[in-house]
């Protein structure tokens, strides 16, 4: 069944004809993703290799009826594209944007709540979506996976690919890989993806993929607790990132963590997770528990 | 007087909020006083005469303070009260060049001294978990407020805003009133704190602290230090602001990572390590240093990086003496590994690194990067096919430097 992106997904990109937007738009087609259209203000009527290019989503969602969207705009206007696409009646949008200001996103964020309860975001600042053998969605370089039981989720891109081919290499496959991004303020949470793998059938086990700053990685933990269901295998980046100055001191009262990777560890593993300490062991866990549990014997 | 809230215990910086920018005491408070928060009058200074002069024109009592980015400027030293101009000078004299935790004093901020009544504390900052603004506010300021919130937190109001709607009037006193601020003041706390929530979000800040706020025996409520972060992904909305940045107290090679666009943190030892992305930099930063090595440095070339970004990068890492070889780890998405290896090929034409280089590169059109670096036979640069096996080959080549190169 794979999570968000399928067969199903029919996919319009905002920022389709910037090269970046263009180039990966081209990549998701190539894959088999069903991409219907693109949105650029004031290129409406153009094509992109044939396909066509509207002015707003509004005309999008009328003349090819998308319900995946994309954002590719640069941040000043990605606020405000995630917003319309939403308003569109679109159900998911991913927004790979890097740079937009928190406070864009807090208002993204909690508009989205108020007003469009209906439509989902993944991102801002995320890799997108890979659902192997059935749809890619951003700028995950698709060959490196293949379909399988494993559901990936992570805060970091590059880190997600590194994560999601040991698993390929040590000869499993993913249901769907999920950037959620690293920024302040994500649409969807650890704790969001994880729901939506729980009740995935095709998912049997999940890696998750935090780095240190926040507490989103000691939410998953109590959600965890307290849902149990699916094992779950984690990483965190950063044991040896370096110390500095932090501003005030506000923050640490508000998460009551210190936002290490160690304290993120051990909020994991005392919730039963288990945390690889490499990307290499990640894979190797995911393996053991994965051949020891679920899969039929060879 | 002030208390700065020492933080012994320094947690790690959030990568993904490096883009923050921090404002020293003195340029956050005359951002509050362009919102209508009262501030002592002051001055900033950078030579002892300067200060001098500054105290006399402001009068006696005067408090000299050390201008950097660290908490626990007091106990280092960093704060003095001057009752005369022979003070002034003597205090002006040791705080400047005074090294705070690796922090050089570069300016002072000579103000006015201030009678005290009451230490409040009030923040506003991203409360992350709720993806909401919280407003923090405290009758016992002045103190280190992380002990206030484990010792008694019944003394600590946190009241989420809705970020649409914004923080009202009545919330703001309500605030005040449910902290227990005297009864004369909160009116002037709500202002206070109305104030500070409008420098949150018209200047797109991330975190706006003050404490201690003060109340004086004349009951005026007054901001007394300042710690605000603005965010610099917001910045074009904000010329204004763009001149704000310590840039005279950066490391110089993190001074033109910044001025070129690349997150690079310099670190204390002999492995330069160039990635794509926070999180795998990070990754590679733990791999290395698991395998026995020590980075010399982060460095995030970011998405999208093409030839001439990482002919720069290269440059940063090699500008730290320290390195004695250099790890490439790429999994291309948006970056394109024929860029990056274009852009190694590039910098070698330029520079004869005398340092070896360890590739590794995967992802998009990773076949073709690999082919042009393997074409090019550049000296002294190897090329991994995994993160791990990566690792362990620069951690070998740098201790194989350091024995072929004593001292």
């Amino acid at each position: 069944m794979a999570v968000l992106v399928d067969e199903h997904t029919r996919l319009a990109v905002a920022g389709i004809t910037g090269r970046e937007g263009s180039f990966h738009t081209l990549n998701n087609r190539a894959y088999g993703t069903n991409v219907v259209g693109g949105v650029t203000p004031g290129k409406g009527g153009r094509d992109v290799e044939g396909i066509p290019v509207f002015d707003s989503w509004e005309q999008a969602a009328k003349e090819v009826e998308p319900n995946t969207a994309m954002i590719f705009v640069p941040p000043r206007f990605a606020a405000d594209s995630i917003l319309e696409a939403a308003a569109s009646g679109v159900a998911l949008v991913v927004a790979i944007t890097e740079g937009i200001p928190a406070h864009d996103e807090l208002r993204v964020y909690n508009t989205l709540k108020r007003d469009y309860p209906g439509a989902r975001l993944i991102g801002p600042n995320c890799p997108g979506i890979l659902s192997p053998g059935k749809a890619n969605v951003g700028i995950i370089p698709a060959s490196f996976f293949k379909e399988g039981n494993v559901g990936v989720v992570s805060r970091s891109g590059t880190l997600t690919y590194q994560i999601g081919n040991e698993i390929a290499q040590a000869g499993f496959g993913c249901s769907s890989i999920v950037g959620i991004g690293g920024d302040p303020v994500p649409g969807s949470s650890f704790v969001d993806v994880l729901e939506l793998f729980q009740t995935d059938d095709q998912t049997e086990l999940i890696v998750l993929a935090g780095e240190i700053g926040g507490s989103a990685e000691e939410q998953a933990a109590d959600y965890i607790g307290g849902h149990p269901g699916k094992p779950v295998v984690a990483y965190i980046a950063g044991f040896t990132a370096p110390e500095g100055k932090q501003m005030g001191h506000a923050g640490a009262i508000v998460s009551g963590s210190s936002g290490t990777a160690a304290a993120k560890a051990r909020a994991l593993e005392a919730k039963g997770v288990r945390v690889g300490r490499t990307p290499t062991e990640v894979a190797e866990i995911a393996v053991e528990v994965l051949g020891g549990a679920s899969l039929p014997a060879r | 007087m002030t208390c700065e809230g020492p933080s012994p215990r320094l947690p790690p910086i959030p990568l993904e909020s490096r883009a923050a920018m921090d404002l020293l005491e003195y340029q956050g408070k005359q951002l509050l006083a362009r919102h209508g928060l009262a501030v002592s009058d002051g001055k900033a200074v950078a030579t002892v005469e300067d200060a001098v002069r500054a105290a006399n024109e402001i009068g006696y009592p005067v408090v000299v303070k050390a201008q950097v980015l660290i908490g626990g400027r007091g106990k280092a030293g960093g704060v003095k009260l001057a009752a005369d101009e022979a003070q002034a000078r003597e205090h002006a004299q040791n705080i400047l060049g005074l090294d705070i935790r690796g922090h050089i004093v570069r300016t002072l901020w000579i103000e006015h001294a201030s009678d005290i009544a009451s230490e409040y504390y009030a923040s506003v900052l991203l409360d992350r978990q709720a993806s909401q603004p919280l407003v923090i506010f405290s009758v016992e300021g002045g103190v280190e407020i992380e002990q206030v919130a484990k010792e008694s937190p019944e003394k600590l109001v946190r009241r989420n805003v809705d970020a649409l709607e914004g923080l009202s009037r009545a919330e703001a006193v309500e605030i005040a009133t449910d902290a227990g601020a005297d009864a004369d003041v909160v009116q002037g706390v709500a202002d206070a704190l109305t104030a500070l929530y409008e420098v949150w979000t018209q200047e797109d800040a991330t975190l706006v602290e003050i404490n201690p706020l003060i109340i004086t025996p004349e009951r005026e409520v007054r901001a007394l230090d300042a710690k605000i972060s603005l965010d610099g992904n917001a910045l074009y909305r904000h010329p204004e602001n763009q001149s704000l940045s310590d840039s005279e107290n950066e490391d110089p090679i993190e001074r033109r990572a910044k001025e070129q666009g690349v997150q690079y943190v310099k670190l204390d030892g002999d492995i330069g390590v160039l990635g794509n992305g926070a999180g795998l930099v990070m990754s590679t930063l733990d791999v290395v240093a698991r395998a026995g090595g020590s980075p010399a440095n982060f460095l995030d070339a970011g998405g999208g990086s093409d030839a001439e970004k990482i002919k720069q990068a290269v440059q940063l890492i090699l500008a730290n003496d320290a390195v004695k070889a250099v790890l490439f780890n790429i999994f291309g998405g948006i970056t394109r590994c024929d860029e990056v290896a274009r852009g190694l090929i590039a910098a070698f034409e330029e520079i004869t690194p005398a340092v070896p280089f360890v590739v590794r590169l995967d992802g998009t059109n990773d076949v073709e990067g690999r082919r042009l670096l393997q074409e090019a036979a550049l000296p002294n640069v190897y090329a991994a096919r995994t993160m791990n096996e990566a690792a362990e080959k620069v951690v070998a080549l740098a201790a194989a430097q350091s024995v072929g190169t004593p001292g």
